[in-house]
Order: C-alpha cells, then structure tokens, then sequence
C-alpha cells in the first residue's frame, strides 16, 4: 500500500512537474538498474533463462514473437542454452504450421517463435525498442541521453503498475494501470508474482519477474547486443589511437610552416 | 584547372608521356590533390571531408544493405530484421547507415553555417554554394525516402505527411501528389519508387559533390579572413598557401578520426538514440501514432512548415489576396521550402563588401542569433503544434527569413567593418609568427 502509494504520489509529482508535456506524460515509468545498460552492460545469462520460462509459461499464451528464430536461444551473448535443450524446448512447446506438410508440426530450432493467439496481443520480438521509457525533458532528449531510451524499464513498469482498478467499455474490460499512456490497458493483469517457479530457487516476485521478462524481451528485440557494444568499444579504442597518431603526425609535419607554437 | 598557379604535373619517364599524351588523368589527379590552399584555413574547414567520408559510407553500406533487403511492402519489416539478426555483421551494417544518415546531416550543418559565417557564398564563389544547396536537397531526398524502406510506422506515416504537402499545391496538387507516390495512398508501389531513387540519388549527389569541388578548385578555397590568394606569381601565391597534399589532407583526417570516434560510440553504445520507437512497429495504415516527428535533421523546416497557421495575418493576408488559392497548408508548403530558396539566392541578398564575418562586428551577432534561432526551430519542430511552441515557431521562421532578406541586404550598407589583413600570410604569421628560418 505505501509502496502503491508513494508510486501515486511520484506519478503525481511528475505530471505537476511536467504539465506543460503533451499527451503521453501521465504515465509513470520508474527506472531500473539492468545488467545491460551501459557502454559495458551486459546480459545476465540467468536472468534471460528466467525471462525465457516466464514468456513461455505465462506470456505466450497470447504474445507471439515471429521476428526471432528459436535458434537463437542457444546463441552467446543471448540466453545460451545448450543446442540439445533447445531442440527439446522447440519440439516441447510449440507446434507450427508447416506449408509443405499442409499440418501442424512440432517446432524445430530452425522455426521462428510462433505467432500469438491472441489477434489483439501485439507482438513482442521488438517490443523493448518499440516503446520509450523516458522523454523530453521538453523534447530535449536529455533523458534518453543519460537514463536510456527506456523499453524495458516500461515493460517493468507495466507489468507492475496495475492497481487493481477495472473498468467496462463498450464490452471490453479495461485495466487501470499507472504506466499505460492513458491510464487504462486492455491487458489483463499478467503477472501477480509466484507465477512460476524458477529452477535456481531464484525470488519469484513480482517485480523479479516483471525484471526477468524485460531483460529477455530486451534481448529478444536486441540479440546482438552484446557483440555490438564490443565492436562499438574497439571502434572507439582503434579510433582514438588513429586520431592520436594522426594528431602528432599534423603536429610534426605543420611545426616547420608555423614559427611558434600557436598559444590561445 | 585552377586560378592560383602552381607547379602542374610533368611526366617524365617513357611510359608516363605516353599515358599523358592520350589521357591525361595522372595530371588531373595531380592538380587536385596538389591545390594550392589557404594555409590559415581553420578547424571548420575539416566537414568537407567529413561529408565525402559519409557519402561514401553510406554507398558502401548501402550497397550491402539492398543484398538483403526486400522492398516488398509485406517482406520489407521482415527482411530488416533478418539483417539484425541473421546477416553477418548486418546489425552494425544497418547501424552505422542509420547513423551515419546523422552524422551525415550534422556535418553537412556545420558546413552550411561555415560557409554563412565565413561568406563562403559571395562572390565568386555562387556556383560552388548553388551546388552545394542542390546536395543539400538531393541529400533531404534519399534520407527522407530511406527512411520510409524499413517499412515501420513513422516510415509510413511519414511518408503519408510528407508528401500529402505536395497535395497541398493549388490545382495540380492532387494529381502530383498521386504521380509521387505512384496510386491513391501510400503503398507498396511507393515503397519501391523510394527504393529505386534512394538508390539512385547518391549517385547524382556524387556527380554534384565533384561539380562543387570542381567549382572552388577554380575559384581557389574561401579562408577565415576572406582575402583572396595572391596570384600574380607562383612565388607570391606560395606565401598565402600550402599544397593541399599532405598539409591538409593529414589536418583533415585528424578531424575526421575525431568525428568518428564520437559516432562509433553512438553507433555501439546508442545506436537508437536518434531513432524513433514507433518504427519498431511495423507499418499499419490503420493505425496512426500519437505523434508524427520526422528524423531530427528535417525539424528545423518542420517547424517553420507548421509555424504557419491560418490565424496568421500573412497567411489571411495570403489567402485573401489570393482568392483562397494559397490557404494555410499550401502557405506553410511555400515557407518551408522558401526557407531553404533564401539560402540558395543568399550571395545576392548579402551587400556587404567584406566577405567574413569575423570582420563584421554587428553581423556576428545577428549570425550567432542565426544559429539559435535553428536550434530553437528544431526544438519546436519536435514539439506538439500548440501554444506556446506553436508561436516560437513563427517567431522563429520570421527571423529566418528576416536574415536573409532584411538583415543581410541593410546590413552590408549600414556596417562599418573592421579592416581585414591585406593577405592570408599576414593572418597566418599574425598567429603562428614567421616560421624560422
């Protein structure tokens, strides 16, 4: 309850504080520490397997994710699972359509995450790059720069800013929750906490698993993550030596054309 | 091929003379890279080179990118995604041109404004800055169009806004409107319209950027103190400049290094930062996003597009005028591209004898307002159109337009410039002294 609170009483302070911001203001995204922001941020293998289990278990059930090949799992720098749990998890939990055989079939590493079943329920391969956690201030970008364009900490935010308020509409029930731009989501409440329970004896509350599942969702949408910021790094680490070297070269080859050193 | 003389190639052995004889493209290559150069140029001369670095990064992976991309309006998303994630190396591939359109613009900026401040424009220097604009245009072109190829849901609908402005144009708008876009609305044969041309425009802008080399290699290079070279002899134009080749070719690629340790780490570490989520959507013609905001180079003319609205007393002005004809959204069509049209006619508009700024002691300030006033437009352009940005954004593109065509023209006769130095080695020795002999 204080906890519930003190998120209304942020929500509240941020919508005063921000009232001059056009629509989409209203709702509260708090940020989150992840393993993977950062220049030097990584992926927490555990975590991403956590992830993995809540989608399968729990979102899945709706949410499709067609853009990533099953495969993938096994990739390093992603949940890296070994190929033969893989295959078994592919072949275990989804069956797919095949054109040739014109029937359904167990799922092979080499097919896509199946679409979800629920038409309304937007896919989720790109969905922690397909929304932002932080704006502005006034359109400055300056939040984004510091904090982070924001997808998972708005998907944490989601999953955890239900209030329990509901609503009827036209036939469809509406979920208040503090995070949706607009106060009031068509997505039941998916996770109370204790919905699944983790083989490493890892803490299964809410905002652990609304955590987990936005990791490997960021991972879903980013899965070379990892490998670009390496290549990002030693981009940055081969360039500056270049410009350093070339920097003294200038140096060297202007010193004869100019009589003193240039001062101011 | 140059005014400033200098020494040209000679071929000397057998085979040199025979090539000379019949193409003599080793002394072209010679005189270019050899030019004789202001030796006082400063460090904002070095996004010139950025900019021929970026056209070429962006063909080279460009290239690449068409190898597996599909401009299909129902594979397009897919096939983007198939480059992040399965096409070796292709999620940097994609990033470095997402980015490298960015880097491509903020340099490009920076050299406008360069060539504004310095008065790179006047003469005899027109051709190179006409030229220069029409890359300009060319280069709003193909970003525009590539960023409508992902296929995501600010492609489309910005593709939707954009060229719904050409709908706006009295008479033939409409059937222009359809001819852009090839049918009704936009679809799959707009897709591949836009693919074939930002194919295809990179090329023209290539054949331009050697029109514009072309063109100041003629006129010699503008310096910061906007005196020309000597020329009466070798001798005499050898003491305002230095041969092109190492001097600053070495000086540039110091800039350049810099400039790119700056955009590796965009692109490693916040390769979507100057992205927009919604185009992780794919596109959905039913469904249209809360706000519509162009790529962030295109904002400042955004902003001065919807700066005018029909509560505006030119534009009521305008419109009665007119009979109707020219109504608020054909008017904000007119300002936008009007504000890029006083740009290009700019060495006419500016009477001022002396050629930089760095002479002009009023004009520096209404230029350093300039450049306010252009981040002060892009801001806006971001911004929601409603009060209060809505009325910063007139007041913004009034004042752009106020520069070029009332500032400038009064400017030049009512100043009293400084002197400038009589030649480019007086500046050179007046900071660096005489070298020793």
């Amino acid at each position: 309850m204080l906890k519930k609170l003190s998120i209304a009483a942020i929500a509240a302070l941020s919508l005063s504080a921000g009232g001059a911001l056009a629509a989409g203001g209203e709702s509260h995204i708090h940020d989150v520490d992840f393993s993977f922001e950062g220049p030097f941020g990584k992926f927490d293998q555990n975590q991403l397997q956590r992830g993995l289990q809540i989608y399968t278990e729990v979102c899945s059930a709706c949410h499709g994710m067609r853009y990533v090949p099953i495969r993938t799992l096994a990739d390093e720098g992603g949940p890296h699972l070994p190929a033969d749990q893989v295959r078994a998890y592919a072949e275990q939990t989804f069956e797919v359509f095949d054109a040739e055989l014109d029937d359904f079939r167990p799922a092979k590493p080499t097919d896509h995450f199946p679409e979800g079943g629920d038409p309304n329920a937007p896919d989720l391969s790109l969905m922690a790059k397909a929304r932002a956690g932080f704006h502005g201030p006034y359109g400055t970008g300056m939040n984004q720069l510091f904090k982070g364009m924001g997808g998972p900490e708005y998907i944490v935010s989601i999953l955890t800013g239900y209030t329990g308020e509901e609503k009827e509409e036209a036939g469809t029930t509406y979920y208040e929750n503090t995070a949706f731009p607009g106060g009031w989501i068509a997505m039941a409440p998916p996770l109370y906490g204790e919905d699944v329970e983790f083989a490493d004896g890892h803490s299964n509350e809410l905002h652990h698993e609304a955590e987990d599942v936005a990791a490997f969702l960021m991972w879903a949408a980013e899965p070379k993550m990892m490998a670009r910021k390496q290549a990002g790094f030693i981009g940055v680490l081969m360039l500056t030596l270049l410009a350093s070297l070339l920097f003294l070269t200038n140096k060297k080859l202007w010193a004869p054309v100019k009589g003193k050193e240039f001062h101011g | 091929m140059s005014g400033i003389p200098h020494d040209h190639y000679e071929p000397k052995t057998g085979a040199e003379k025979w090539l000379h004889s019949r193409l003599p493209v080793v002394g072209l290559i010679y005189d270019t890279i050899m030019i004789p150069t202001p030796k006082n140029l400063n460090w904002w001369w070095i996004w010139g080179i950025v900019l021929a670095f970026c056209l070429v990064l962006q063909i080279v992976t460009g290239i690449v990118l068409v190898m597996h991309y599909t401009p299909h309006v129902d594979y397009a998303f897919a096939s983007i995604e198939h480059i992040m994630r399965d096409v070796n190396g292709g999620h940097m591939l994609r990033y470095i041109h997402m980015n490298g359109a960015s880097l491509f613009f903020f340099a490009v900026y920076i050299h406008i404004f360069r060539g504004l401040f310095y008065g790179s424009y006047k003469a005899p220097r027109e051709i190179t800055w006409i030229v220069g604009m029409l890359i300009f245009l060319m280069m709003m072109g193909t970003g525009f169009m590539g960023y409508v190829l992902p296929w995501g849901q600010m492609s489309f609908w910005g593709a939707t806004v954009i060229t719904g402005l050409f709908g706006a144009i009295p008479f033939i708008g409409e059937a222009l409107q359809t001819w852009l876009l090839g049918g009704p609305a936009v679809d799959n044969y707009t897709l591949n319209r836009f693919f074939s041309l930002h194919y295809l425009l990179p090329f023209v802008i290539a054949a331009l950027v050697i029109v514009h080399i072309w063109a100041f290699h003629t006129t010699g290079n503008n310096n910061p103190t906007g005196v020309e070279v000597r020329r009466g002899s070798k001798e005499e134009a050898a003491k305002d400049t230095l041969p092109f080749w190492p001097y600053f070719v070495i000086k540039d690629f110091v800039g350049l290094a810099i400039v790119l340790v700056v955009f590796f780490a965009v692109v490693g570490f916040m390769p979507n930062y100057f992205g927009h989520p919604d185009n992780y959507i794919e596109a959905n013609p039913l469904v249209t996003p809360a706000h519509i905001v162009p790529e962030w180079y295109f904002l400042p003319f955004y902003a001065i597009l919807r700066a005018f609205t029909a509560d505006v007393w030119v534009v009521m002005a305008a419109s009665w005028i007119t009979g109707g004809i020219i109504d608020a959204k054909f008017f904000g069509v007119i300002a936008m591209f009007g504000a890029i049209a006083v740009m290009v006619i700019v060495p006419w508009l500016d009477t001022s004898r002396v050629r930089s700024g760095r002479y002009r002691p009023q004009f520096k300030w209404w230029f350093y307002l300039l450049i306010v006033d252009f981040i002060v437009l892009m801001w806006c352009g971001a911004m929601p159109a409603e009060p209060p940005y809505s009325t910063i954004s007139l007041i913004g593109s009034a004042y752009w337009f106020g520069y070029f065509l009332v500032i400038l023209p009064i400017l030049g006769v009512i100043e009293k410039p400084t002197t400038p130095p009589t030649t480019i080695e007086e500046d050179f020795d007046a900071h660096y002294g005489k070298p020793a002999e």
